[in-house]
Parts: structure tokens; C-alpha cells; sequence
């Protein structure tokens, strides 16, 4: 029978364990990976030109939609970019809202990430708890934007509106007794703060379960341990970014290093890997989920002690009260003018960069004093971990692609743009 | 580790003084090569000439006193109608504002490019770990028909895609680059879509041929659209001598 030496092989793009569309162009010998070549682009949509062809506001729901589990953090980078150049500063709650709402939406990320992971590699339990945390996180982003996933929430100079005072509660109907609804509505007596407060009470137990799960498992063991190993000085030539990185055990956070919004105010530990292989960078995003925890929790305290304003004062910026809009000759004109062409951002560039739970996000914004963005560039972390996809894989097993994928917390949303 | 992190603490919190100096003991350790361009307060940029482009990051990164290991981003930008309003309201009028606006240029003109030395410029976000820094470091290719720059795929392995990028969406080439393709757009495309020319609809639409039973390309049927045209206003508010006047 004759040896065949070589084959290629087609890895998606239909492929559960792709993560989206990712096509990969396998060249292995036997079940070795000799080369790789990932195909993207599958997905792309060029936010970035449809970007430059409308006013700043309009754009920020795009921003959702890069990496779609991580919404809320890419609407931060955008709306920091925007207010770099416009010069104005969101008031502190404000700020503490949205640092809030940054580290639920890591929580958001990382158990997506861990569920998918899980699943990618056999394990099939944690998926199904991990998305029965998920969901109370999306009941938050629904209280406060009306939308589950893609919430156009913040705002250059602020954020759209103040936390609800009311969570919304479950009613009895033909699929669910009056007994369940009342289970559910349990924690839903007060306002979202005290939802959220009573969810920073019981995730660790959670967490807890999920490491049950998996960091002592067997199987767990031998699918991550020594699988994609990263050295750091590799690590930070491929331009590797947020976990990626300090699983290979440099300690980089821009939450830390370069804070923004109120990070130096909040108390949190970095974690940081020590072999960067997949099962330190799912150490490493673990105990992020802990982290994460923490800094809710302390948002949370301080925002039931401080109300007050959560959009700057300016008129050129905000969009005035409605009620006003009806007697106030120039609240009419501030609103028409906003929300027909906007405001112009004076000439400028900027690159304003956020932590987001796969990496620095960050938006390069040029502007030439129109009130559309001239140029807009989305840096997504996982842009530069997929491009890397090739040197982590060679010489593994084709099973092994699928581990390193999922440490990668691929989404094709902000790769492809 | 620590006494890393400590340095890295020291330098985030360096006045606007100490920034000055680095900055200029930056430009000293480019040999010259480079020079600062105007940015926001806190922001880093320095411009360069193609011809230096290469020499000028290998110092940023070996240098001890620079450090600059990571490549964060890097991105295309083409200039071509940089400061043009569609919509140009100066003065009053008796009549009302006619609802019409200018096309853009969608032609190549020299002396336009909103006063830039290129219609293309490569602009690369550098982020220094050791020493907490970040730098924006740009050059404007040459050429305009066949814009070319030299590739960092040797100075810094992430270029590699981002290169590929530039190259895909601007036209942008990467001399020396190792693997030159398109990265985003369809197998077989044609043009640069990030070209500020390239129409926002496209130029092809693909459906799927029940006749032929494969998926064909024709022209596009729909008309481009322009819901809220650019605008450019003068601001007092961010008029630099106003504001220099305002702070005495």
C-alpha cells in the first residue's frame, strides 16, 4: 500500500469547535499539524468604513457587535476615544458605572469562554453552569439598557441612563407556577444594585463549582498541561494581550498599569501564570472571575452611597430631558441638531485603549473636525492571538488545535470587524 | 518582578515636564531620524520618512531606555478627503440651505491630502512594558499609486497580520513582508475597500444563481445613500488660540 506522507486538511469553516467562521488550512503528517493557515474574513462587515460614514453616536452600537460577549467593553474604548478628543470628563458615577458594568461583562466573557472551552474538549457539564449565572448577568444588562446582549449604554460624556430603582420580575404563566416565579423573584425585590449585590454574594460558590469541575479533573489535565506553550518574550513579539499574557506570566493589566475611569480606587489582584500554557491562562481567567467579582461588589457599595449626575452637563454633548425639549426653544435645537447631524469632534488622533476580557481593545480614532469619524480602527486582542494560532499549534495534535482555540477565547466579531 | 513594577509605577505617574524630556531623549536616540508631530496632551506621536522607517523601530526596540517589545496595532490610513464637508454653511442665506451636497473628491489630487506630505500613512501603536509607555509612530508612503513601506515583520512578529491588513483594505505594500495576501476580504476580490474612493455599497453583489447552482458576482443594483452628510463646523470652542487666549 503506498505511504501518503502528507495531507491537507479543512478545519471549518462549519465547524462547532471553530468558534464562529473560522476557516483553518491544516497540513499534517499522520495526526501532527506541520503548518497552519487560518482563513478569516469570513465575517467581516467593515465596521470600521461604515463607521466613517456616520456621526460618532451612531456608531457606537457597532461597537456591541465586534465582540459580541464582551459588548459593553468595546463600547467603552470607543466612547474613551471620542472623549479624548472632545476633552470632557464623565461624571463619577459615571465612571464607577461603567467600571461596573466592565468587570460584569468580563464575568459575562469568561464564563462563555469557560463554558465553550469545556465543551470544545469534553467537558460538557460546566457549559450548562455556566450559563445560569450568564443569564442573571444578562437580566442586568436588560435593566438597564432594554437589551440582553447588545446595549448601547454608553456614551461620550457619560452613560445613556442612571440605574434602575426597579429590577423587572418574572410572572406566573402556563410554563411557570406561581411558586418558581416567586423563587425567581427572590433576589428581584430591590433595585438592580441589590440584584447585582446579592448575585457578588453567591458567585463564588459558583466558582467554586466550576473548579470542582475541572482544575483537579483527569481528563482536564491531560487535554491543557503543556498544551500551547507561549514563552513571555514570545508572547509580547506576537502582540499577545490580557490573559494570553499573563498566562505566560508577565504581569500586565492596563486596569493596573495604565488605569483608566476609577481603577486606582478599586482594590484587585492580577493574576499571572506561571508555564503559559492553556491550563495556567484557564487558572489565570478563573481567578479573574474573582477578581471581577470583587471590584462589582465595591461598585456597588459605592454607587448605593453616591447619586448624582451619570452624563456631563454639556448641551453640545448630551441630549437634553425630554420634558424640557417640550417648553425650552433651545433644548429643541440642541436635540435636533444632535440627533439629526451630531456633534463635530474637533481635528485630532488618539488611540484609547481598554482591558477587555480577551485582551487590549483598543480604538485608533482620526478625526478632521467633521462630525463623522474620518478614520476608525478597532485593535482587537484576539486579531493578534489568531494570527499566532499557527506557531501555537505546529507540532501538536490535531485534537489539540480545538484546546488551543478555545484558550485563545476566539470570537470572530472583532477579528473580522 | 517587583522592582520592575515599581519602575513601570514611577514612570506612569511622570509629570508633563518628565514627559518633555523623555520625548526628547527619544528623538536624540533615533538619531534624528524622527520628529515629534502634534498630539493630544499625554499622547506620544512621532513622524519619520519611509527611508528610516526600519532603522527608526529596531532603535524604539532595543534600546534599554526605550523598550518598546510590543507592536500593539498598526493601520492604514489614506488621507485623500481629509478636511472636506459635504455640506458647507458659512454664511446666511435668505433663500434657506439647499438639501443637496457635494460629492467628495473621488479623484487624486496632489496638493490636496488635508495638508499631509502622502495621501497614505502608516500609523503604529507601540506599547513599552518594562518602561510603561506608549508611543504612536507613523510615516507617510512616498508614493500614492503604488504606496510602499518597508515591513516590521522582522522587528516585531505582530506585524505580520496587521500588515496584511494595511494591505488588504488600503493597498498598502510591505517591502520584505514574508507572506503578502489578502487577509479580510473575499478569495478573488478586487480593489482596496478602505480606500476613501472605494464606494461604501461596493462594486459586486453575490447571489446564489439557482441556474447556474453556484453563487454568481454582478454589479450592485442598489444607489449609494448619504443619510446625514459630514459636516465641518467652526468651533470656538476648539479653536487653539482661543483656547490658549482662555487660559491666559
Amino acid at each position: 500500500m503506498a505511504e501518503i506522507q502528507s495531507y491537507t486538511m479543512n478545519f471549518g469553516p462549519q465547524h462547532p469547535a471553530a468558534h464562529g467562521v473560522l476557516r483553518l488550512v491544516l497540513e499534517m503528517e499522520g495526526e501532527v499539524i506541520q503548518k497552519a493557515d487560518p482563513h478569516i474574513g469570513l465575517l467581516h462587515r467593515a465596521t470600521e468604513k461604515l463607521a466613517e460614514s456616520k456621526p460618532f453616536n451612531q456608531s457606537i452600537g457597532y461597537m456591541d457587535r465586534l465582540d459580541y460577549v464582551s459588548m459593553m467593553c468595546n463600547e467603552h474604548a470607543y466612547v474613551l476615544a471620542i472623549e479624548k478628543l472632545l476633552g470632557v470628563t464623565p461624571p463619577r458615577r459615571a465612571q464607577y458605572i461603567r467600571v461596573m458594568f466592565d468587570e460584569i461583562t468580563r464575568v459575562l466573557n469568561h464564563l462563555m469562554w469557560l463554558g465553550a472551552h469545556g465543551l470544545d474538549i469534553g467537558a460538557m457539564t460546566v457549559f450548562l453552569l455556566a450559563f445560569k449565572e450568564r443569564e442573571d448577568l444578562m437580566d442586568c444588562y436588560e435593566a438597564v439598557s432594554g437589551t440582553r446582549m447588545h446595549a448601547t449604554y454608553y456614551r461620550p460624556g457619560g452613560v445613556h441612563r442612571d440605574l434602575p430603582a426597579e429590577m423587572p420580575k418574572y410572572q406566573a404563566s402556563r410554563w411557570r407556577s406561581q411558586k418558581d416565579a416567586d423563587r425567581l423573584n427572590e433576589a428581584r425585590a430591590g433595585g438592580l444594585l441589590d440584584f447585582i449585590e446579592d448575585f457578588t454574594q453567591r458567585f463564588p460558590k459558583a466558582i467554586d463549582e466550576y473548579e470542582t469541575l475541572l482544575t483537579d479533573n483527569r481528563i482536564w489535565k491531560q487535554r491543557t498541561v503543556n498544551i500551547g506553550v507561549v514563552s513571555p518574550e514570545r508572547a509580547m513579539q506576537l502582540g499577545f494581550s490580557g490573559p494570553m499574557l499573563r498566562g505566560s506570566g508577565i504581569a500586565w493589566d492596563l486596569r493596573k498599569q495604565q488605569p483608566y475611569e476609577v481603577y486606582q480606587e478599586v482594590d484587585f489582584d492580577i493574576p499571572v501564570g506561571v508555564n503559559g500554557d492553556c491550563y495556567d491562562r484557564y487558572l489565570v481567567r478563573i481567578e479573574e472571575l474573582r477578581q471581577s467579582n470583587r471590584i462589582v461588589a465595591q461598585c456597588v457599595e459605592w454607587l448605593k452611597k453616591n447619586p448624582g449626575p451619570v452624563m456631563v452637563a454639556d448641551a453640545k454633548v448630551r441630549p437634553p430631558r425630554r420634558e424640557n425639549m417640550k417648553g425650552d426653544m433651545e433644548s429643541l435645537i440642541h436635540h435636533f441638531k444632535l440627533m439629526t447631524e451630531g456633534y463635530c469632534v474637533p481635528e485630532g488622533e488618539t488611540y484609547a485603549a481598554v482591558e477587555a476580557p480577551k485582551g487590549e481593545f483598543g480604538i485608533y480614532l482620526v478625526s478632521d473636525g467633521a462630525n463623522k469619524p474620518y478614520r476608525l480602527k478597532c485593535r482587537a486582542p484576539g486579531f493578534a492571538h489568531i494570527a499566532a494560532l499557527e506557531e501555537m499549534v505546529t507540532g501538536h495534535m490535531l485534537a489539540d488545535v480545538v484546546a488551543v482555540i478555545g484558550t485563545q477565547d476566539i470570537v470572530f466579531g472583532e477579528i473580522d470587524r | 518582578m517587583s522592582a520592575q513594577s515599581a519602575d513601570s509605577e514611577l514612570d506612569a505617574q511622570s509629570s508633563s515636564a518628565n514627559l518633555e524630556s523623555w520625548v526628547a531623549r527619544l528623538i536624540e536616540l533615533t538619531s534624528g531620524a524622527a520628529r515629534r508631530v502634534a498630539a493630544l496632551p499625554g499622547d506620544v506621536c512621532i513622524e519619520c520618512d519611509p527611508s528610516a522607517w526600519l532603522a527608526v523601530a529596531t532603535a524604539l526596540r532595543d534600546h534599554p531606555a526605550l523598550r518598546f517589545e510590543v507592536l500593539i496595532d498598526l493601520a492604514g490610513v489614506d488621507y485623500l478627503q481629509f478636511g472636506e464637508s459635504e455640506w458647507k454653511t458659512q454664511r446666511a442665506t435668505g433663500s434657506g440651505f439647499s438639501r443637496g451636497r457635494h460629492a467628495q473628491s473621488e479623484t487624486v489630487d496632489v496638493a490636496a491630502f488635508g495638508g499631509r506630505p502622502g495621501r497614505f500613512a502608516v500609523t503604529v501603536q507601540l506599547l513599552s512594558i518594562t518602561h510603561n509607555r506608549r508611543l504612536t509612530l507613523r510615516s507617510f508612503c512616498a508614493d500614492h499609486d503604488e504606496p510602499m513601506l518597508d515591513s516590521l515583520v522582522s522587528v516585531w512578529a505582530s506585524a505580520n497580520w496587521f500588515e496584511r491588513e494595511a494591505f488588504d483594505l488600503f493597498g498598502i505594500l510591505f517591502r520584505g513582508h514574508p507572506d503578502l495576501r489578502r487577509l479580510l476580504t473575499d478569495y478573488g476580490f478586487i480593489g482596496h475597500p478602505f480606500r476613501k474612493d472605494f464606494p461604501l455599497i461596493g462594486n459586486v453583489e453575490v447571489r446564489y444563481d439557482p441556474r447556474k447552482q453556484r453563487v454568481v458576482y454582478e454589479p450592485v443594483s442598489i444607489e449609494p445613500r448619504v443619510l446625514v452628510p459630514r459636516v465641518i463646523r467652526e468651533d470656538n470652542r476648539y479653536d487653539p488660540a482661543l483656547i490658549e487666549q482662555r487660559n491666559g
